[in-house]
């Protein structure tokens, strides 16, 4: 059964031919131990390929990285479709070894590749009147079975507000474990905001809109009650259907039981401000 | 149901005990996958599920029964207690593997979640209703209590198996299929319960509960 699933891992990580990329060590960087590569790729929710843990290893691998371009627009200066290769010319990227808290109330750390989304918003210069970026996942039922099914409605959407987006922690990942990013992280191009719950970083982002009003988000559409628009980590403000305060990290062992779940998911020095004068009971 | 007629005598041949012994198999086989890493990521999410999954199969198995008798002939009754008592033994390993191996022994967060939270209540409540089942699964209470109030109470099955379904889909994000098929295999076995009796049914029926001793 290992040997299935890390053929499947294998099978789904894309080929470049060379050995690693070329990352920078970053200061936000956890010196927390990272989950394995196994644990990284064979446990994933990514709806596009299933709604189990496994789908993802096990049916990405057919999904078509490359070409791929992201279309951004909205409120910018200079909208367009961006090839990636654009997109990470000249571009520095870093290593950035994050706690990954889901809200199913499981965790992990990886250790992305990647590079400030604000790095990528300045380039394209943020237009007047923009007050939050929105992301939208690719649509293409035929190389992402999981969309045949209206489990969702698709393409899968996100979205920040422009100053959580301009955070320094929030970063557009391209890769883990040195490499590029395997098919069922979100490849080849990803979001990761540390300090939210997981399904806020969207994953292949083909899109991104800069707008004025708060964009439509895809798990807060399906179910406003359960899934809130900020969906910050916060051990005090439970989900309707399980406590928040606690959680268990993936790979600790059978009888590891669980751990504390700390607000904004242990960066709340970096990113506590952005929420002053706000109620996070109630902007959840 | 000629079938059914060919096959009832062959059926009351085969011995009980085994149902027992088997039960040992699949919680035995889960731990052992589970300590070796071949339960993948998260072994004990999967080995809690898998043992609620099992202990629902059951459930689903031990209604069955009677439509099968009443609408194809089958004479499966001699199995069911061994179910039952199987599937109850399940959803006890599945609250373990939560208390022990979800939760860690957080007592304290165990029980307010058992309150707070709707499908965790859900399933306590439908554990609690299989207990009286499970103690009253032996011929000395079917006497003591005859088999009038035994059976009455044993209906208590009918709100355990719909709770149990409820908790597994209250559990889910979105709407997966395999929650709402069990919910939807259990409330069609119960609503067959309810359905007219067609005549050869029930003389066929009849023949498999009265025939030949």
């Amino acid at each position: 059964m290992m040997a299935a699933t890390a053929g499947a891992v294998l099978s789904a990580m894309p080929r470049t031919g060379q050995a690693g990329i070329a990352t920078v060590p970053s200061d936000y960087s956890t010196g927390e131990a990272p989950n394995s590569l196994a644990d990284v790729t064979g446990y994933n929710n990514f709806y596009e390929f299933g709604t189990g843990k496994d789908d993802p290893a096990a049916y990405a691998g057919s999904l078509t990285t490359d070409p791929w371009a992201v279309e951004i627009g909205g409120l910018v200066e200079r909208p367009g479709s961006y090839d990636l290769a654009d997109i990470l010319s000249g571009v520095t990227l870093e290593e950035r070894i994050y706690r990954f808290r889901c809200v199913e109330a499981w965790s992990m750390v990886v250790p992305w590749v990647g590079f400030p989304l604000s790095g990528l918003l300045d380039r394209v210069g943020v237009g007047a009147g923009a007050r939050y970026v929105a992301f939208e996942t690719l649509y293409r039922p035929s190389e992402m079975p999981g969309q045949n099914h209206a489990i969702l409605d698709w393409p899968y959407r996100e979205g920040l507000r422009l100053d959580e987006a301009m955070n320094p922690l929030t970063i557009l990942a391209t890769g883990l474990y040195g490499e590029e990013m395997p098919n069922q992280n979100g490849a080849p191009i990803r979001l990761v905001v540390p300090w939210k719950y997981g399904f806020k970083s969207i994953k292949s982002i083909v899109k991104i809109t800069l707008t004025d009003t708060q964009p439509p988000c895809t798990w807060n559409q399906t179910n406003p009650r359960e899934y809130g628009f900020y969906s910050n980590v916060n051990p005090a403000v439970d989900h309707p259907r399980w406590s928040q305060a606690s959680e268990r990290r993936i790979g600790a062992g059978l009888f590891a039981g669980r751990q504390e779940t700390l607000l904004f998911n242990g960066y709340a020095e970096e990113v506590a401000e952005l929420y002053a004068g706000q109620d996070l009971a109630q902007d959840f | 149901m000629q079938f059914a007629q060919r096959l009832n005598p062959f059926l009351r041949r085969i011995p009980v005990w085994p149902i027992y012994a088997l039960a040992f198999v699949p919680p035995v086989w889960l731990l052992w996958q589970a300590a070796n890493g071949s339960l993948g990521v998260d072994p004990v999410k999967a080995l809690e599920h898998r043992m609620g999954e099992l202990a629902l199969q059951l459930i689903v198995a031990v209604l069955a029964i009677t439509p099968l008798r009443r609408y194809a002939g089958l004479s499966l009754l001699r199995f069911r207690r061994a179910l039952g008592v199987v599937s109850f033994a399940y959803v006890v390993l599945h609250f373990l593997c939560w208390l022990v191996l979800d939760m860690g022994l957080l007592i304290q967060q165990a029980a307010g979640d058992v309150l707070k939270r709707p499908y965790i209540t859900l399933g306590a409540v439908a554990l609690l209703l299989m207990v009286p089942l499970a103690l009253t699964s032996n011929d000395w209470s079917v006497r003591r209590l005859g088999a009038a109030r035994w059976s009455r109470l044993h209906r208590l099955t009918y709100p355990a198996a719909i709770l149990a379904a409820l908790h597994y889909l209250w559990l889910v994000k979105a709407w997966p299929v395999e929650p709402i098929a069990y919910l939807g295999a259990i409330l069609a076995l119960l609503a067959l319960r309810k359905l007219p009796r067609a005549p050869a049914a029930r003389a066929a029926a009849q023949l498999s509960t009265t025939g030949p001793r």
